[in-house]
């Protein structure tokens, strides 16, 4: 790749920033001195990042224990989501951060005061963004670290982590079967119609997901709350919440009704949800439906190389293949095997 | 091909609590067949056993029970 077909590349916004330690957050080394000070200006940044949604780790060379106990005692410790404070090179902690958030290595930027880490890191990961303390005072208002809306969803979104975290925690631990820990969740799946509140989190989700995302189409916001009020289309928001709390909304659904012919344009989940397996309950509901209204039900698919999860989900859901040009693939469902409902989660549908 | 079904039959009782799962069995028919246990039955299988699954291989039938995925690995590995 030429350095010109990288400069005029559409970034894609910002959803973790990475955060060197000595002489980036606080000033000084701290291996040197224990009292090293805050940066100026860091914790303002530091909230007003967290207030937009936007996540923020560690990749910092230095002593766990040490690090994260001056982290503590500056107060800032409870904003920072799988800090990687260790010997390792900064390239592979990256990777182990963008791992553990399940999010693409491209939505990292990495902050770092040396020019030899932002080589390094630039040079395993060309597409992180990488930036120099120097360049701190204008970082919030790159366009890449103002995302378009500030949704209830994006406010809560390190909370909705943390809760992640120990759940993720307790899977690990648990003993038993993959289907007794989803049914120890007590899981409950809330499909309702967009209503003009959620068309700001719906625009914020066709852009964000790629993973579970059937077709990849974007809707603006003034397109889906002119699909919401449309007679011929279902436009459904997906929330799941369980033991531990909301996931919040993480699924949006847009169904095209021509007829008898229901087409399914646009599936998607939030990747935090990937291992709850809740998108077949959302394909599940939707073929019982267009079952009862006698439709036939398709579903339009565009593969990339991230989500062949949904392709198999269909598949899985009894959909074949019935026109196929390139990456472009049109399903049908016969809907003569209905599945049963998931026994470990308990469905709400709202009127 | 006992063994490969044992591989297999040890996978699906990770998963599945129903102890005794039958060689006939229609796992689909039991609820459980959700898109995370799809997705990891499919990459289990890959890597397991070495074969590529296609995407037109992603037919219900080649997945239904212990038996189908059994033929099914025959048929790909021969």
């Amino acid at each position: 790749m030429t350095n010109e077909s990288v400069g005029t590349k559409v970034r894609q916004k910002v959803k973790c920033v990475v955060w060197d330690l000595d002489n980036t957050v606080w000033e000084g080394v701290l291996l040197e001195d224990v009292n090293v000070s805050l940066r100026e200006g860091i914790v303002d940044i530091i909230k007003a990042l967290d207030s937009r949604g936007i996540l923020q780790s560690i990749a910092s060379k230095n002593e766990h224990k040490s690090a994260m106990d001056k982290l503590e005692a500056f107060g800032l410790a409870e904003y920072f989501i799988y800090p990687q404070i260790n010997w390792n090179s900064k390239s592979s902690s990256l990777s182990a951060i963008a791992g553990s958030i399940n999010i693409g290595i491209d939505t990292l930027a990495f902050v770092d005061d040396q020019p030899f880490e932002r080589e390094e890191v630039n040079f395993v990961h060309p597409d992180v963004l990488c930036l120099d303390v120097t360049e701190l005072p204008g970082l919030l208002d790159m366009p890449e670290m103002n995302p378009r809306f500030i949704t209830e969803d994006s406010k809560n979104r390190r909370q909705m982590y943390m809760s992640d975290i120990t759940r993720n925690n307790l899977e690990e631990q648990f003993v038993g079967t993959q289907e007794e820990f989803l049914a120890s969740l007590n899981m409950k799946f809330t499909i309702a119609k967009v209503g003009e509140g959620d068309l700001q989190r719906a625009e914020e989700l066709t852009v964000r997901t790629h993973q579970l995302n059937t077709t990849g189409y974007t809707y603006s916001y003034e397109e889906l709350d002119a699909l919401r009020q449309s007679d011929s289309h279902l436009l459904l928001v997906s929330e799941l919440e369980d033991k531990y709390g909301s996931y919040g909304k993480i699924g949006l659904t847009l169904v095209e009704m021509n007829d008898n012919v229901w087409t399914i344009k646009l599936l998607l989940m939030s990747c935090r949800v990937m291992s709850r397996g809740v998108g077949s309950v959302m394909i599940n509901h939707l073929m019982h439906l267009a079952k009862e209204a006698g439709a036939t039900l398709r579903a339009e698919f565009v593969s990339t190389d991230k989500n062949r999860m949904m392709y198999v989900t269909y598949k899985f859901a009894g959909f074949k293949e019935i026109q196929e040009e390139g990456d472009y693939v049109l399903f049908e469902n016969d809907l003569s095997s209905l599945q049963p409902l998931s026994p470990h989660v308990t469905l709400v549908v709202e009127p | 091909m006992n063994e490969a079904k044992d591989r297999i039959k040890a996978f699906l009782n990770r998963f599945f609590r129903k102890a005794e799962l039958q060689d006939h069995d229609d796992i689909f028919a039991l609820g459980y067949v959700n898109s995370l246990f799809a997705m990891q039955l499919v990459m289990f299988l890959e890597k397991e056993f070495g074969v590529r699954v296609d995407n037109k291989d992603l037919d219900m039938k080649n997945f239904s029970s212990i038996n189908a995925i059994c033929e099914f690995i025959e048929r790909k590995a021969s």
